[in-house]
C-alpha cells in the first residue's frame, strides 16, 4: 500500500502535540519580530483542509484532514515559513470487529528560515523538506496534489521522513530568456528529536528549465551518512506542450535496493470551453508507476515485491477555492492485485494574520 | 500479468498520443488572468508578470482566487525562494497579481 506523505504510524501523537506547540511559539516569535509590517508584507496564514476517503478491499477510511501554512517576512531579505499536517483517520476495526477506530496525527512538514541574499543564493536553515526530485517540494501540498497518495517511489532520497535538519543552498545558478538552471544542495544532520527527525545525509538537485518548450529536466542525488550509508539518484522530467493544457511529469529514482518511477499526465479541459463554465474546470488525470526491487529492505518504503499501478483521476477545481479529487487505482503486484478508490475534498485558505496599515 | 500488460500497453498509446490530441484549433483565448493561460494584459509590466506566473507558479498550482494586497508581498516572497525568482521577475509578479 503506497503511503500517505504523512505516516501515521511514525510519530507518536502526544510528541507531535509538542511539536506542534514549539511550532507555534516560534511562529509568535517570528511575528512579535516584525514590527511595522509593511503594507504589503504582513503575515498570511495559507493552507487547506479538507475530507478525504480511501477504499480498498470493501473497507473505506474517512480523513478529515487540515494543513495550515504560516510565512512571515522579517525586514527585507529573510522569510520565516512553516506547513504543519492534522488528521485523524478513521478506519474499519477488522479480525471480524465491526465500527470503526481511529488514528491521529500532528506533525510540522518543515519550519525553515529563508534568507534570500540574491538570486543566485537563498540560504534555509531549519527544518526544511529534502530537495529530491519534485513531488516533495512542489506537489505534497493537499491543496496542490493531482492524486490523494504520495507515489510508490516517494521514500527514495527523501530519507524517510521527507525532511531534514541543517542547512541548504539554493538559487539559480544561471538564466536568460532561453533557460534557467537552479539547484538546491544540503546537508542534514542526525536528529533523534521526535519533533524534527532526521537522518544524516548530504545531497542536491539540479534543474534546467526551457521557457520555450515549457521542459524542465532536472536530476537529484543524496546519500545518507549514518548507518548503512546508501546512495539515492533521480531524475524528473516536466513538460507542458505548447499550446495545449496538457502537463506531463514523471519521476525515476533508485536506491541500493529498489527503483521505480512515476508518469503523471493531467489535462485542464479549459481549452475547450469558456472558463466560467463547469467543463474548464475539469481536469482529468493519470499516473503510471511501477517499481522493481532488487533486494529485501523493508526501510525503503517500497512493496516489497515488484509493483505496477494506474492511477485514473477526474479533478474538479471549484469555485471559491474548493477542490474535488477522485481517482480509481489497480495495483498490480505477486503479492496480489487489488483495487482502490479514493475521493477527496479539498478548500484552500489564504489570509492576512491581521489588518496591516 | 496480462491484464498488467494490456494495461501497461495502454497507458503507453495513451501518453504518446496525449500530446498530438491535446494540440487545440485556436490559440490562446479569453482566460482568467489568474488561470494557467491568461489573457492578454495591456502593459508591459504585466505581461511579463504573467510570463513569470505562467512559467513559474502555474507550473505547480492554480492561482489563489483572490487574496488581501496586504499579502501579496509576502506571498511572493515565498515563490521568490521556492521558484529562485529574482527581484525584478517578484516585481513584475507583484504588479501581475495586484495591479
Amino acid at each position: 500500500m503506497p503511503g500517505f506523505p504523512w505516516d501515521l504510524r511514525s510519530r507518536p501523537t502526544h510528541l507531535l502535540l509538542s511539536r506542534l506547540f514549539n511550532a507555534v511559539l516560534f511562529g509568535a516569535l517570528a511575528l512579535a519580530l516584525i514590527s511595522p509590517a509593511m503594507s504589503q508584507n504582513v503575515p498570511l496564514i495559507s493552507g487547506g483542509g479538507g475530507f478525504l476517503t480511501s477504499t480498498s478491499g470493501g473497507n473505506t477510511t474517512y480523513i478529515p484532514v487540515i494543513s495550515p501554512l504560516i510565512a512571515a517576512p522579517l525586514g527585507n531579505h529573510v522569510l520565516v515559513e512553516s506547513r504543519a499536517i492534522i488528521l485523524t483517520a478513521f478506519f474499519p476495526r477488522g479480525g471480524g470487529r465491526s465500527g470503526y477506530d481511529h488514528d491521529s496525527f500532528l506533525g510540522l512538514d518543515f519550519l525553515q528560515a529563508d534568507v534570500v541574499a540574491n538570486r543566485h543564493l537563498t540560504v534555509v536553515a531549519g527544518q526544511f523538506l529534502t530537495p529530491f526530485a519534485t513531488y516533495n517540494e512542489r506537489l505534497t501540498p493537499i491543496w496542490i496534489s493531482n492524486f490523494q497518495e504520495a507515489p510508490l517511489i516517494f521514500s527514495l532520497g527523501t530519507m524517510g521522513s521527507a525532511s531534514s535538519v541543517g542547512g541548504m543552498l539554493r538559487g539559480s545558478a544561471a538564466s536568460s530568456e532561453k533557460f534557467n538552471f537552479d539547484y538546491a544542495a544540503f546537508f542534514s544532520a542526525t536528529s533523534t528529536n521526535e519533533q524534527f527527525s532526521a537522518e544524516r545525509a548530504a545531497g542536491g538537485r539540479g534543474s534546467l528549465y526551457l521557457p520555450a518548450a515549457h521542459l524542465e529536466v532536472g536530476a537529484s542525488f543524496d546519500r545518507k551518512l549514518q548507518g548503512t550509508e546508501e546512495n539515492f539518484a533521480g531524475t524528473h522530467v516536466w513538460w507542458e506542450p505548447a499550446n495545449s493544457s496538457l502537463r506531463l511529469r514523471g519521476e525515476y529514482a533508485r536506491g541500493a535496493h529498489a527503483r521505480g518511477y512515476w508518469v503523471e499526465a493531467g489535462y485542464r479541459l479549459s481549452r475547450f470551453s469558456d472558463n466560467t463554465r463547469f467543463l474548464a474546470r475539469v481536469e482529468p488525470v493519470f499516473r503510471m508507476q511501477q517499481t522493481f526491487r532488487s533486494q529485501p529492505d523493508s526501510n525503503d518504503g517500497l512493496p516489497a515485491a515488484d509493483t505496477q499501478l494506474a492511477d485514473f483521476g477526474l479533478d474538479f477545481h471549484l469555485p471559491h477555492e474548493i477542490r474535488i479529487n477522485t481517482s480509481y487505482s489497480r495495483q498490480f503486484s505477486s503479492s496480489g492485485n487489488r483495487n482502490i478508490w479514493q475521493t477527496g475534498l479539498v478548500y484552500r485558505f489564504l489570509f492576512p494574520t491581521w489588518r496591516g496599515k | 500479468m496480462t491484464k498488467a500488460r494490456s494495461l501497461l500497453l495502454f497507458a503507453g498509446i495513451s501518453f504518446a498520443l496525449l500530446p498530438v490530441l491535446s494540440q487545440s484549433p485556436t490559440k490562446a483565448g479569453k482566460q482568467d488572468p489568474r488561470a494557467n493561460h491568461a489573457r492578454p494584459s495591456q502593459s508591459d509590466d504585466s505581461d511579463r508578470g504573467q510570463k513569470v506566473f505562467r512559467q513559474n507558479c502555474a507550473r505547480c498550482h492554480d492561482a489563489p482566487q483572490g487574496f488581501s494586497p496586504q499579502i501579496s508581498g509576502t506571498v511572493l516572497r515565498h515563490m521568490r525562494v521556492r521558484a529562485s525568482l529574482s527581484a525584478a521577475d517578484e516585481a513584475a509578479l507583484l504588479r501581475f497579481l495586484n495591479p
